[in-house]
């Protein structure tokens, strides 16, 4: 299930952020808390949004930061910071942005199933509707099913 | 077929793309290998992809390239890619 990507200790709500930056920048920062990557990967990200723009945000309201496979990164995860003050990011057609994801994975292969299985569980509207509204980190878990 | 899925890294957007790709390509009975690649991959000269899927804010990037390019505005809306690869592949 793609939900083995994410764990409760990267879930994380927040009112608002100053700027979609400080947004990946707190989002990435959770793969760090929960032990999934370290400092140097929420830089790559950073660095990858300063090197490419917001190409990632890639739905209405949802971005999914990353940068390349890398040494950074301890293990394959997903971390969600979920935004109850939508952050402009600058794409095209998909801001403002409420739902931050970054995702790391140490090499090209660990993480394809399980993102197969985000892919599907984000093409359904009303899931993706349950995450813009939920209100609590207990209730996003569930809609994760961690 | 060869279709390419294209982000930044070749491990986030576009193994997205490619999952839903599949998905839609297979309910429209349309025969194509999709690949998750990076834009470097992409812009490769001796590419033998026919088709590019990639976000509107990299297609920019692709312009040169001589394959046919789509842009998705939606990688989880699977009605937006079924509509554009139907119309492209049909």
């Amino acid at each position: 299930m793609a939900t083995s990507l994410f764990s409760p200790d990267a879930i994380a709500i927040r009112e608002q952020v100053p700027s979609f930056l400080a947004a990946i920048t707190e989002s990435a920062g959770l793969l760090v808390a929960a032990g999934l990557a370290t400092s140097d990967y929420v830089q790559a990200v950073v660095a990858n949004f300063e090197k490419l723009g917001p190409y990632f945000v890639v739905a209405p309201g949802i971005a999914i930061a990353h940068a390349a496979p890398s040494a950074d990164v301890l293990r394959a995860g997903m971390s969600l910071l979920k935004l109850n003050q939508p952050v402009v990011s600058g794409s095209k057609t998909n801001d403002p942005v409420s739902l931050v994801f970054t995702l790391c994975t140490p090499d090209s292969e660990q993480h394809i199933e399980a993102l197969g299985d985000f892919a599907l569980l984000m093409s359904d509207s009303a899931t993706v509707n349950s995450l813009l509204n939920a209100s609590a980190k207990s209730v996003i878990c569930e809609i994760l099913k961690i | 077929m060869l279709i390419y899925a294209v982000c930044g890294a070749g491990i986030g957007t576009s193994v997205l793309l490619k999952s839903n790709a599949d998905r839609v390509l297979a309910d429209l009975g349309i025969e194509a290998t999709v690949k998750a690649v990076s834009i470097e991959e992409a812009l490769n000269k001796d590419s033998k992809a026919q088709l590019l899927l990639i976000t509107p804010e990299l297609s920019d990037q692709v312009s040169e390239i001589r394959s046919e390019v789509i842009a998705i505005q939606n990688i989880f809306d699977l009605s937006e890619l079924s509509e554009k690869l139907g119309n492209s592949l049909s």
